[in-house]
Parts: structure tokens; sequence; C-alpha cells
């Protein structure tokens, strides 16, 4: 009892120094080093946000899908659209946008839960996103083509023209509360079940579960979060294009996942952490940033299947039990 | 337009010979997953150096000779990378999850896009046919190139070769038992390992050469890849995963449904192929020639 007490009492803490870091860290950044740092902490939690959601599929549903850059896409493109060309209010549009996602998400989910076996997820999920790209660049009238959408409005209240600290701590919010409601629903009954699911199909399903509902649910609610990511994205940039869509994206976020390690909670924001900042580092030398995300990739795979955040938890049990805790 | 008869056949041979090159393709993605149940997302990608190669080549020697020489060579270079691949990475992860295989796969993915793009640069290339291929076939009024012929040629043959291979040799009658069976085959005394890398190099020699077949009658660019694998994943789901009649007999039907599909909406016939894919999971998901079994991956 007294080690739990304990032990809640150091996740308060943990939790306090957390918030009191994402709210001094803006201003240091922005009075330490640039507005581009402040660019990039916000491009980072938009991604964390996004690689949450999927590792809502990937880690708790057990689907690896090839395809969540159509979630954060149609996401973003739906908000983007209805400000530019309807009146639509922006709460609005923010509220439309995730769940034109989650309808996606029923969509490709309902034919890719389908069928047994990773292949077919995987190969359908790719599939049905391409699709999506493939409607952005070539359907002109409707999505701007390649040319993307440019100037997305957004009221001064959050605009980035001046500073992103605004937008940063709007940004900032709405994850927050997003991380929350992801985390509520992986320690709900739902979400035990989905591991369970996870962990032993067949087992799940002879005590009655039905394996395709449970995991159709939690594919939408992955696709519902990152379309909540591509609406901020869209936000963060103010211009969208086809690319956002594009399989490569779908490459990054799950890279994310792998990377921070797809069996722990924060594992993916750790993940996106990295990825964000070494896209900045390297992109700045090289165009070649593909090479680098494969062959990490590769490296992972063939290395480090838990992900770094696998290996740090790893190694922090390993010396909690040497200290004897 | 008018769809008169002659119209009709006309679209009925361009079908035909996108359909030989979807299988030239999907025959090598759905036989080393039939072989080595492995999905191969890089197979677009061995598909795209293919054709690259082939550019250069013809580039190096014009003309008739130049051409030919790209047809054997360029699926050749191809098919050593694809050795390369699995000796030194796919060998390493058959005994892990799927997952981690697929990922693998789709890590090449990247990797060859940008070594294309640092041999190759970003402009689109135009792969020139020799004058022998490079004409047109007029039929009551429409005109379609020759070069069609010439594909559906080299599909029916490597269709016909692929059949003999697999049902009249030795060697074909060990890739359908380690279909069935991999841990027999290997506790019959067959060196399962390089029976791998044969078929994965078979695989990407097809591949290679749909690219270097199908190089002279588009612009190469980056994401050649994506475009041609998409379709290959719908003929193979609409065949069935790892059954290689099942990818001719997908190929066919895509190719004509592109074929006429594109008389109706140009922009868009792809999205016929979908709705074909979508139906055939709704109602088959094994694929039309596919057994129960294997929907299990």
């Amino acid at each position: 009892m007294q080690a739990e007490r304990k032990n809640s009492a150091a996740k308060w803490l943990y939790g306090a120094i957390t918030a009191l870091v994402l709210i001094i860290l803006p201003f240091v950044l922005e009075k330490g080093f640039s507005e581009y740092y402040l660019y990039l902490a916000t491009k980072i939690m938009v991604w964390a946000l996004f690689a949450m959601s999927f590792n809502l599929a990937l880690g708790y549903g057990g689907m690896m899908s090839f395809g969540h850059a159509a979630f954060f896409g149609i996401g973003a493109y739906t908000c983007s659209l209805l400000l530019v060309k309807t009146s639509c209010p922006l709460p609005l549009a923010f509220v439309i946008a995730p769940f034109v996602a989650a309808g996606a998400g029923v969509i490709i989910g309902f034919f890719s839960v389908r069928i047994k076996g990773v292949f077919y997820f995987a190969t359908i999920t790719l599939s049905f996103a391409q699709l999506a790209y493939i409607l952005a660049f070539k359907w002109r009238s409707f999505t701007f083509g390649d040319d993307g959408i440019q100037g997305i409005p957004i009221p001064a209240l959050i605009s980035t023209d001046e500073t992103y600290i605004n937008y940063y701590f709007f940004a900032l919010i709405i994850i927050v509360i997003c991380i929350y409601v992801l985390w509520k629903i992986v320690k709900s009954p739902f979400g035990l079940m989905l591991r369970s699911l996870r962990e032993n199909p067949e087992r799940a399903t002879f005590v009655g579960m039905k394996v395709e509902n449970y995991r159709l649910i939690a594919f939408v609610i992955s696709a519902f979060f990152s379309g909540i990511a591509g609406v901020l994205y869209a936000f963060l940039e103010t211009a969208i294009s086809p690319d956002i869509l594009f399989w490569s994206m779908s490459g990054e976020v799950i890279l994310m996942g792998l990377l921070g390690g797809m069996h722990i909670f924060l594992g993916p924001a750790l993940g996106a952490t990295i990825m964000v900042l070494l896209n900045s580092f390297i992109t700045s030398y090289t165009e070649y940033w593909g090479m680098v995300l494969g062959i990490a990739l590769i490296l992972i795979v063939l290395f480090f299947p838990k992900g770094v955040g696998g290996l740090m938890l790893e190694q922090y049990q390993k010396w909690m039990k040497r200290k004897g805790v | 337009m008018g769809f008169d008869a002659s119209m009709l056949f006309v679209q009925f041979i361009s079908g035909l010979s996108r359909a030989m090159i979807l299988f030239l393709m999907s025959s090598g993605l759905t036989l080393v997953f039939g072989v080595m149940g492995v999905v191969n997302f890089a197979h677009g990608a061995f598909y795209m150096i293919g054709a690259y190669l082939a550019f250069t080549l013809t580039e190096i020697l014009t003309g008739f000779v130049g051409f030919w020489v790209a047809l054997l060579i360029a699926p050749t270079i191809v098919c050593l990378i694809g050795g390369l691949v699995e000796v030194l990475l796919l060998r390493r992860i058959y005994e892990k999850e799927h997952l981690l295989q697929i990922l693998l796969t789709y890590a090449l993915i990247f990797v060859f896009n940008d070594i294309i793009k640092m041999i190759w640069g970003v402009d689109l290339r135009i792969v020139s046919l020799p004058p022998a291929l490079g004409g047109f076939f007029t039929f009551f009024g429409h005109s379609f190139p020759v070069y069609y012929f010439f594909i559906i040629g080299v599909g029916g043959t490597v269709a016909l070769l692929l059949w003999l291979l697999l049902k009249k040799t030795r060697f074909g009658k060990l890739l359908r038992a380690s279909a069935e069976r991999r841990d027999m085959v290997g506790l019959l005394g067959y060196n399962v390992g390089g029976l791998f890398t044969l078929v994965f190099v078979m695989a990407t020699w097809l591949g290679g050469l749909s690219g270097a077949v199908i190089a002279p009658t588009v612009r190469l660019s980056l994401g050649m890849d994506m475009e041609i694998i998409i379709e290959c994943f719908i003929v193979v789901i609409v065949g069935g995963l790892g059954n290689i009649w099942g990818a001719l007999l997908g190929a066919l039907i895509a190719g004509q449904i592109y074929a006429f599909g594109i008389l109706f909406v140009p922009k868009y016939a792809m999205a016929f192929l979908f709705i074909l894919a979508a139906v055939i999971i709704i109602f088959r998901p094994y694929g039309l020639l596919g057994k129960p079994a294997q929907a299990r991956g």
C-alpha cells in the first residue's frame, strides 16, 4: 500500500514537472533561441499526437496500418477546404474534420479488418491511402491538385504570423486533451480487450469477442485522432499539399511508433521527438532524408524491434531491480 | 465518341498489354509470397530500377541492339541486387514476425528511391523504342502501338515458361512443395535457404523485366514504383495472394477493367480497380483462385 501511495505521489510529481516544462519551454525557446525552435516544438507535439493515435491501431490493436497518412491528410484537407471554399466558422471546421477522417477510417477499416493476416491488412491500407493521394493530386477543381492549399485563413488569436507562442499553447491544450482521452481508452475495459485480441486473437474469439468489431472501432478512433493531428498540422504550416497523403508520410509515422516503442503509451511521442529533430537536422545537410529513414527502419527491424523507448524502459527496470525497489 | 467494334478491339489489345505488365509484376510478388511467405513491398522498387537501367543502357547503346541488350541486362542487374537483398537482409528475419518482414521490405522502398534519386536525379526520363517496334498498327481507322503486341508476347512467353518450370521440372516441384510445407522440404534434406534466394532472384528478375519492358511506353519518374505496386496488390488480392495463376487471372481482369474504364472516366480509371478489389474482399476474401487458409497469412 505504502509503495503504491509513494508511486502515485511520484506520478503526480512527474506530471507537475512535465506540465511546468511544457509551459515554460516556449518562453525559453523564444527568448533564448529563435522562433524556429518554437515552431519545431509545436511540430513535435503535432507529430506526437499523430504517432500516438497511430499507435492505438499498431501497439494496442496489433494492426500495422501502412496508410495512416490518409487520415492525417483527410483531416487537414477537410478543415482547410471548409475554411477556404466555404464560410464555415473555424471551430466548426475543426470539429467536422476529424469526423470525416473517422468516416474514412470506417471505410478503409471495414475492408482491411475483414481478412485475417498482416499481409492483407498492410496491402489494403496502403492501397486505399494511395487512392486518397491520387484523388487529392488529380481532382484539381476540388482539392487544387498539386498546387495544394495556400494561405489557410487562421484567426489572429492563434495566428503564427508574428509568433508561434499563441499557437503553441492552443496546440498544447488540444493535444493534452486528446492524449488524456487516448489514455482513458487504453486503460478502459475496451483497451484491455484490444490488447488481449492482439496477444491471442483465437482465444479472444473463444471467449466470445467479435475480433473484427473491436479492431474496427480501434481503427476508427485512431483515424479520428489522426485527423485532429492533421488539422493542427494544417494550421501550423498554413499551407498543405497532397504530399501529406503520400505513402512516405505513413512510413514516417510507422517509424515514430517503432522507434519510440509501440508497447509503451508515450513511446511514439518519444519517437516523434527524435524524428522531427533528426529531420530538421539532416534535411539541412542532405536531400536524402528517405535514405536515412529507410536505413533507420532497417536497423530497428533487425536489431531493436522494441524501439528506443523499449530499450530505455528495459534498462530502467534493470536499474530499479538492482536498487532493489 | 463512337463505340464501334474496332475501337473495342483496340481497347481490348491495350488492356491485354497492360494485363501482361501487371502479370509480370504480380507473378514475382505472388511467387515470393507463395514460397517464402513474405510480401515484398519493395517489388515496385525493383521494377523502377529495371526501368531506369533500361534508360541508361539504351542511352549507351542506341538502336535495335541497345533495346535488346537492355531487355536482357537490366533485369539481370536487378536480380543480382535482389539476391544481395535476400542474402544480406531478408534471410535474417524469416523466423521473426510477419510484421517485421513487411517493414523491412517497406524500408527498402525509401532506400531504393533515394538511390535512384542520387544516380538519375528527379527529371523525367524517356526511353526511345527501336524503329521496328515503334510503329503503329491501324485497325479499321483506329491505331495503336505495335509495341503492345511485343508486350503481350513477352507476357505470354513468361507465363508459358513459368508454367513449364512449375509443372515440368524438379525445381518447380520443390517450389510447390515449399509453398505447402516448408519445414518438410527442409527435413527431406533440401537446401531451403538456397531455394529462397533463388526464388527471390527470380522474382526480382521478373520485376526488373517488367520495368525494362514498360520503360519505352511511360515517362520514368520517381514514384512509378508505388503506382504499379498498388495495382499489383489489387491483382493479387483479386486472384488470391500466393497463387500464380490467380495473378494471371487477376491481371487479365484488371487490365480489361482499366482499358474499358478509361473510356468512361479517363482520369479515374483506377477507381474501378478499387471497386473490383472491394467486391472481391467482401464476397471472396481469399481471392478468385486462392484457398481460404492462405488468407490467414
